[in-house]
């Protein structure tokens, strides 16, 4: 099991997420074999950007562990605002808590962060960079419906900024996937994150059309198209509505296909996909705390 | 009679570094890795498109009273590959070097992605991972290519950043 900090997706070994996937199941299966595991210990959440979602999910991973949590609360009412550096921020913290969940916008944060504490760390999203614990979810989303050996994965959304598709796109290497990647060509995956898939000997392809390859995929992985990404509203309307899946664009798709997404969403998948088998993002996102308990137990030592 | 003869006879220095081979055109570039811009009062003499039997034509830099930290020597290997690092005592070469490749190089380098935490106001040196065609920045995983290396100098003065 980990037993360090968890900084990027790129970092995980088959082995690794296999051990954090196989827990979380257990503990899905019977949550009571961790009960009270980590009575009197302590999370401090460190979130300079708001997330509600992964910030309770941990809360909740961690209050079922039976440990505690401790909020750094918003920016705007801590020394971050006095023009404290994230160095020192953490520093203070970890005196207070047993791990930390950090969540920044810039990119290379958490590594940042890791090199000046000691307790283990968990990268909950750095800028554009990563978000491997959302990674894991995915994964163990992808494993309940569709395994994770010898099947087609296609990626859309926004792929250039989009934390999660980068953590996952890593990840993904370390089993027999073939991704697919599909996005307008403003918003294809950065250079290093396809640089690493080349290195890592994936099966990768790029598409400006889900037509292409839809009939193809066990899992359609949605993102968000953020509104800032475009100079023009019109523009982002254009683009957007390419990428936005209903029941009539799905009509290719297989019928077991698994179609996910990170949430929140706004309009990129139809209210009337939520009924189909099809739809995973609810279970995906119910998924976060079986996973995230399973983590913070293996960081926090907590293997029996 | 070896490049550096010719050289040294030219402009001898006392007590510092002969930077030697330096690939044509990054004479200004290795005196940014240094951090020297002339205001530290330095003696510097610098030699560009100076024919070469190795490399057709070479720059040449010497600093009088300086030496090389392992940081400037690393950042140099990546624009200078063929560069030698001449030691002088007494207008005598002492020691000859040299630069090596190595597999990452710390500070003087600045991140281009403007929102990468090395560019925030944190005490942390850059560090850049070398690949077989550029670097990568070991903290948001930016790469910049090896012709585009010398763009991303740190200007700021001096050539090691500040901690
Ligand atoms: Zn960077």
């Amino acid at each position: 099991m980990l037993r360090d900090h968890l900084i990027s997706a790129a970092h995980l070994s088959r082995d690794d997420i296999e051990a954090v996937l196989d827990h979380a199941a257990a503990i899905d299966a019977d949550p009571e074999i961790v009960h009270g595991r980590h009575a009197g210990r302590v999370l401090a959440l460190c979130f300079f950007e708001p997330s509600t979602r992964t910030k309770m999910s941990f809360e909740t991973a961690m209050k079922r562990l039976g440990g505690d949590t401790v909020d750094m609360g918003a920016v705007e009412s801590s020394s971050v605002k006095k023009g404290e550096s994230l160095a020192d921020t953490v520093r203070v913290i970890e005196g207070y808590a047993d791990a930390l969940v950090l969540r920044h916008p810039s990119e290379g944060s958490a590594k940042l962060a890791s090199e000046f504490v000691d307790v283990p760390l968990v990268n909950a999203g750095d800028g554009a960079g990563q978000h491997p614990s959302q990674t894991l979810l995915d994964l163990y989303t992808i494993r309940e419906n569709a395994g994770l050996d010898d099947i087609t994965v296609g990626i859309m959304g926004d792929l250039k900024y989009g934390r999660t598709v980068h953590s996952l796109a890593h990840a993904l290497t370390e089993f027999d996937v073939r991704q697919h990647f599909i996005s307008p060509e403003s918003l294809r995956l950065p250079r290093n994150v396809r640089y690493d898939l080349h290195e890592a000997g994936a099966q990768v392809r790029e598409h400006t059309d889900l037509d292409e390859v839809l009939p193809e995929l066990d899992v359609l992985y949605v993102t968000r198209i953020q509104r800032e990404r475009f100079p023009e509203e019109r523009e982002y309307r254009e683009v957007a509505g390419e990428y936005r899946i209903d029941n009539e664009v799905l009509a290719s798709a297989p019928d077991d296909l698994s179609v996910m997404h990170p949430l929140p969403r706004v309009d990129e998948i139809a209210p009337e996909v939520d009924e189909t088998t099809r739809a995973k993002y609810f279970d995906q996102a119910h998924n976060g705390v079986p996973v995230r308990m399973a983590l913070l137990d293996g960081l926090l030592g907590g293997e029996a | 009679m070896s490049d550096t003869d010719k050289e040294l006879r030219v402009s001898k220095i006392r007590d510092g570094t002969v930077i030697d081979h330096v690939t044509a055109g990054q004479a200004l570039n290795v005196l940014a890795i240094l951090g020297i811009d002339g205001s530290g009062g330095e003696s510097v003499s610098v030699g560009m498109n100076v024919p070469s039997d190795k490399l057709g034509l070479k720059d040449v830099v010497k600093v009088e009273g300086r030496e090389l930290s392992q940081s400037e020597v690393d950042v140099l290997s990546l624009i200078a590959p063929e560069a030698t690092i001449n030691i002088i005592r007494e207008f005598d070469v002492i020691e000859k070097n040299r630069v090596e490749r190595t597999d990452s190089v710390t500070g003087i380098l600045v991140c281009p992605n403007h929102n990468c935490i090395t560019n925030a106001d944190e005490p942390v040196r850059t560090e850049f991972a070398v690949l077989d065609d550029g670097v990568r920045c070991s903290y948001c995983g930016t790469m910049v290519r090896e012709g585009d290396v010398a763009e991303h100098i740190d200007t700021r003065g001096s050539g090691e950043t500040d901690l």
